[in-house]
């Protein structure tokens, strides 16, 4: 099998044509002794049947969140996707199509990135928003690197309820920068504001706050906000996008940046990638934005259309001097994200979050009137909680559920010691009372 | 695709209470949100999503996906971003259950399917790059251009401090210089010569004790392979300096040169150019890179490994840049990669590099009776032309793009790279039919007389597509990026 | 259109015009359409000090960036806040009502170093 559009014989009569004898002709620019001699050291070709046949074998290797039942969360959530956002993020068109850069072929694709950032916009309530990052810890660090073109200022605030990858993918983008990051610790669960005010001084660039947190704690945003208003640094917030069908969006508390992981939005969870990287912002940052743009415009003759505009913002155009290096983007889960949002509409978002927080505080009830669990913070939270496993370390309960078809959840102990004896646990609108009664009930069984 | 009357915004469609989705009632007891969280906290209406059933969404989006051009339904030989076919068995694994439903923080042993996936299209990458080791985790071209360039900066930390600077030869592609300055490092451009190849003359004067590496992208952007590289590489390593390659353009080559044999020291690919995975109007792609043996330890975490009989993620490595993105790779692109590599074996992948290089070098002889063909044959798998001739009559490279959508053909790269005038860049990689390189000659002919017969019919193209030329410049004098319920 | 001789021109296509102690300061007819249409302008804060040479701000097309040079010293005590509504105006009248900055020169002087209109114009065609 090689998908090559042409015969030897057509292939003969083009070497003809062009005048050399042989495909080897063709290459003579390229000197002999780099030329291998020999074909590469690859896996012989798979024939259509045999190649199913051994990716079907590789799939069922894995023991996936549709045969078991998964309270897994962290970053990446089994929420339902609706069949039509797969039927029609699908269509060729849209998945075989390159960047709009050739605006009349391409009206469809525009089109649905400008209901993607108006989308986006209306969630958040925040002025603007672009086409798309990668995932949320490199949209994260293109917001710092913003707020840093901004302020001039060199240090970065972030609180340690952040991911733990996004605040280290953070550090690998500063690392070659004359930027530094402070940390700063929990207080009762959720952000210290006295430390906060303390470090925010004038070298500060920005604040980034994630909402609900990695923890799953809803954070006083709104205090929050009051600290890091009328101070240089700008408010970075890491929002779950489903969280803001029940919590106030972020531009309501004069949230300067706000970033966050889109796979939520009808994207399947495929082993961490590729995600959704949303970033939106006040007007103000407008030509300091990475990524793409589009905007709507009109044709010669005053018709709608649609094209990518503020490219001067890009690196095809400004170098070295661009406001990123992004090229590629998710534009295709951008497109997805669009018609989920579409799909569920204003009052499936509502009922979607609704039914998260109620089931997630059904189950952290249950879980801590169980002898040897007790929830860890005393805080709220929305989809997701922290508990105290007193009996058998966080491991051991993973294996014992997983034994019983259920992924308990998200052992903390890697990324924090001090939480070492608990388990992150996610529950979405997916999770009947059924399965979560039957979670407790394993639990209460571990020996 | 076929013209249409405009197609209405999703928000200018709504109806109130409608929704296309059937989600359940709360089957748990409910308590009020305000019962923990702070009443200040929680909004009071839901944020003014559309509400539409969902056929409204399906007719919506089906016109949309009308109202487009792609590799599915048009020839498409945009230079540099190898639009080839996207076989639908890549399509179809990508979609397996076992593999859309794995949640990345799940027990290692219930995803050693994915990581031997991972690890064998690690191993196969390393093979056909001929270096030592590769990482799947940057998300793009320019991530992994990104991450390279942080690779180096961590390899010189450690053994020469002061080398900062990077050198790019001036028909880069703007990610190359836009991945430096995120790093801190700086640019220097080094000149092409007449023939579009690297100018060795200007190179050994611009590199010093200061250069951390060069950036090249072999063949490089005029479709030329630089018959110096060796000598290249030999420059840059004998002042100490690295040898990076911008895989763009792997196609040309893949299964026939490596680029380790030619003294690459550090490079990217594009698993969305040359490993067939599909563009998605922009993305997901995926840009693992490779290294040589000395750049090894610096590769972001985590690095999937093989351990005795089993498939582990490896965070502890002490000099890794770290990590570059969240969690481990655009996953299911790298399984589409899997399958396509699968598919083609060791013969299959040098035919396409082999028919990619024939294809182009058709086209180029076949297309210089009409248009200024500025540098010699043979190309590799994409070539410049330069509409030079057709702007003396008024005509420039641009309206011959947006007149070829009128033929049904997605116009080639234009304006890049910029040292060629009124350039245009093909690239028709190797799925394509003689019988669709054909019309595409003889579209090519039919526009270049277009332009001396009818100047003013190219100037008004496109005529047939489901609006006529766009309007940029009142799009970036009149910004509006967002729909707005006052409006 | 003929290049106004009653102003002195830097070789990056700026004209320099003086109006008693202040000099104002535009781009060329040529460079505005070189540059095709332009969408915004991004100009320095008043006040700033300038030297000769130095780049004070960027023009944008859509596809291209542009930056502009004085070529006198000195300080910026106006910048033209009307391109921030009309960018167009550079293209449609590029030598009179869509001039940049006015600079308060610290040496009248520098501006015999410029090109007078003849040998700009003989440097462009």
């Amino acid at each position: 099998m090689s998908y090559i559009g042409t015969n030897d014989k057509q292939a003969q009569a083009m070497l003809d044509k062009i005048g050399v004898k042989s495909i080897d002709e063709l290459f003579a620019p390229v000197p002999k002794e780099i030329q291998l001699t020999e074909l590469l050291n690859l896996p012989a070709a798979l024939d259509d049947i045999s190649l199913q046949r051994h990716l079907r074998e590789l799939a069922s290797k894995n023991n996936n969140t549709e045969d078991n039942i998964s309270f897994l969360g962290a970053g990446s959530y089994d929420h339902y996707i609706p069949p039509v956002v797969d039927d029609l993020a699908n269509q060729s068109a849209f998945v075989t199509a390159y960047t709009p850069y050739q605006a009349e072929a391409s009206q469809g694709a525009l089109q649905a990135f400008y209901e993607y950032q108006t989308l986006i916009c209306q969630i958040t309530a925040m002025d603007v928003c672009n086409s798309s990052m990668y995932e949320a810890g490199s949209a994260l660090a293109e917001a710092v690197l913003l707020a840093r073109d901004v302020t001039s200022a060199s240090k970065v605030i972030v609180t340690e309820n952040v991911h733990p990858e996004y605040r280290s993918v953070l550090a690998t983008y500063l690392s070659s920068l004359p930027m530094t990051i402070e940390t700063i610790p929990r207080a009762n669960g959720v952000t210290d504001m006295k430390m906060l005010g303390e470090k925010l001084d004038d070298d500060v660039a920005a604040v980034i706050i994630q909402q609900p947190d990695f923890l799953g704690l809803i954070n006083q945003l709104d205090k929050i906000a009051d600290i890091v208003r009328d101070k240089k640094a700008l408010l970075i917030v890491i929002a779950d996008p489903i969280s803001l069908g029940l919590l106030k969006p972020p531009g309501s508390f004069d949230v300067d940046i706000v970033i966050g992981e889109g796979q939520p939005l009808g994207i399947p969870q495929s082993f961490g990638g590729p995600y959704l990287g949303l970033f939106a912002a006040k007007e103000k940052y407008l030509r300091r934005l990475p990524g793409r743009l589009v905007g709507a415009t009109v044709d010669e003759q005053g018709n709608r259309a649609y094209c990518l505009t503020l490219q001067t913002r890009e690196q095809h155009i400004r170098r070295e001097r661009a406001t990123s290096n992004i090229c590629s983007n998710e534009g295709l889960l951008a497109i997805r994200a669009a018609i989920y949002l579409s799909a569920i509409g204003k009052s499936g978002l509502k009922q979607i979050a609704n039914l998260c927080f109620q089931k997630a505080h059904y189950l952290a009830n249950k879980i801590s009137q169980l002898d040897g669990y007790e929830l860890k913070f005393d805080k709220p939270f929305f989809k997701e909680f922290v508990i105290v496993c007193k009996k058998h370390s966080p491991a051991e309960i993973i294996e014992f559920a997983r034994k019983a078809g259920i992924f308990a959840g998200v052992d903390l102990g890697r990324w924090y010691p001090e939480l070492s004896d608990c388990l992150l646990i996610a529950v979405t609108e997916k999770r009947t009372k059924e399965q979560i009664d039957n979670f407790v009930e394993v639990l209460g069984q571990i020996k | 695709m076929n013209a249409q009357k405009e197609e209405k915004l999703i928000f200018e469609q709504s109806i109130e209470g409608a929704c296309a989705a059937n989600l359940p009632a709360c089957d748990v007891p409910e308590i009020k949100p305000d019962y923990s969280i702070p009443p200040q906290l929680i909004a009071e209406t839901a944020p003014e999503l559309p509400e539409v059933t969902e056929s409204q969404l399906t007719r919506h989006f089906t016109h949309l996906a009308n109202r487009m051009m792609s590799v599915d339904a048009n020839f498409y030989p945009l230079g540099s971003c190898t639009m080839k076919y996207n076989p639908k068995i890549n399509e179809w694994a990508a979609g397996l259950e076992g593999f859309t439903n794995l949640h990345p923080y799940q027990h290692i042993d219930d995803v050693q399917g994915a990581l031997e996936l991972m690890y064998n299209l690690r191993k196969y990458l390393e093979e056909i790059a001929g270096l030592a080791e590769v990482s799947l985790s940057p998300a793009a071209g320019a991530h992994g251009e990104l991450t390279s360039v942080m690779v180096i900066r961590g390899y010189y930390n450690d053994t020469d401090r002061q080398r900062d600077r990077i050198l790019i030869p001036d028909s880069a592609h703007g990610t190359n210089p836009a991945s430096c300055a995120l790093c801190g490092m700086h640019t220097t451009v080094v000149k092409s010569t007449p023939e579009g190849l690297v100018d060795l003359a200007d190179l050994a004067e611009k590199v010093d004790e200061k250069t951390a590496a060069m950036m090249i992208t072999n063949p490089n952007t005029l479709g030329l392979f630089d018959s110096n590289i060796t000598e290249i590489a030999r420059i840059l390593h004998d002042n100490g300096a690295q040898l990076y390659l911008d895989g763009a353009n792997m196609n040309a080559i893949i299964g026939r040169v490596r680029p380790g044999d030619f003294g690459v020291d550090i490079m990217h690919y594009n698993l969305h150019k040359t490993f067939a995975t599909p563009h998605g109007c922009g993305g997901p792609g995926a840009g693992p890179i490779a290294v040589a043996e000395h750049l090894r330890e610096y590769l972001p975490v985590p690095q999937v490994e093989r351990k005795d009989d089993k498939f582990i993620l490896d965070y502890a490595r002490k000099k890794s840049i770290g990590q570059v993105r969240t969690f481990y790779g655009q996953f299911s692109v790298l399984v589409r990669a899997y399958t396509y590599i699968r598919a083609l074996g060791a013969k299959g992948i040098k035919q396409v590099c082999e028919n990619a290089v024939l294809n182009a070098n058709y086209l180029a002889k076949c297309l210089q009776t009409h248009y200024t063909l500025p540098y010699n044959l043979p190309c590799m798998h994409e070539f410049v032309i330069s509409a030079d001739r057709q702007k003396s009559r008024g005509v420039r490279a641009l309206d011959i793009a947006k007149r070829l959508l009128d033929y049904g053909i997605h116009p080639p790269t234009m304006y890049f790279p910029l040292i060629v005038p009124e350039c245009i860049m093909v690239e028709p990689t190797e799925t394509e039919t003689l019988e669709t390189l054909d019309y595409f000659i003889e579209t090519m002919q039919k526009i270049a007389n277009e332009v001396i017969s009818q100047p003013d019919l190219l100037h008004s193209a496109p005529l047939t597509m489901p609006v006529r030329r766009v309007d940029e410049v009142r799009a970036a004098r009149q910004l509006d990026l967002r729909w707005k319920k006052e409006k | 259109m003929a290049v106004p001789a009653d102003r002195k021109y830097a070789k990056t296509h700026e004209w320099h015009k003086v109006e008693g102690d202040i000099v104002i300061l535009g781009i060329t007819d040529h460079a505005a359409e070189e540059l095709t249409d332009i969408t915004y302008v991004q100009l320095p804060e008043v006040g700033r000090k300038v030297s000769a040479g130095e780049s004070i701000g960027e023009l944008e097309s859509v596809k291209a960036t542009s930056e502009f040079y004085t070529g006198i010293s000195g300080e910026i005590v106006e910048v033209n806040e009307k391109l921030n509504d009309e960018p167009g105006l550079i293209n449609s009248d590029p030598f009179g009502e869509s001039w940049l900055v006015k600079i308060k020169p610290s040496e009248m002087s520098e501006l015999d170093k410029l090109l007078s209109a003849e040998e700009y114009q003989a440097s462009i065609s």
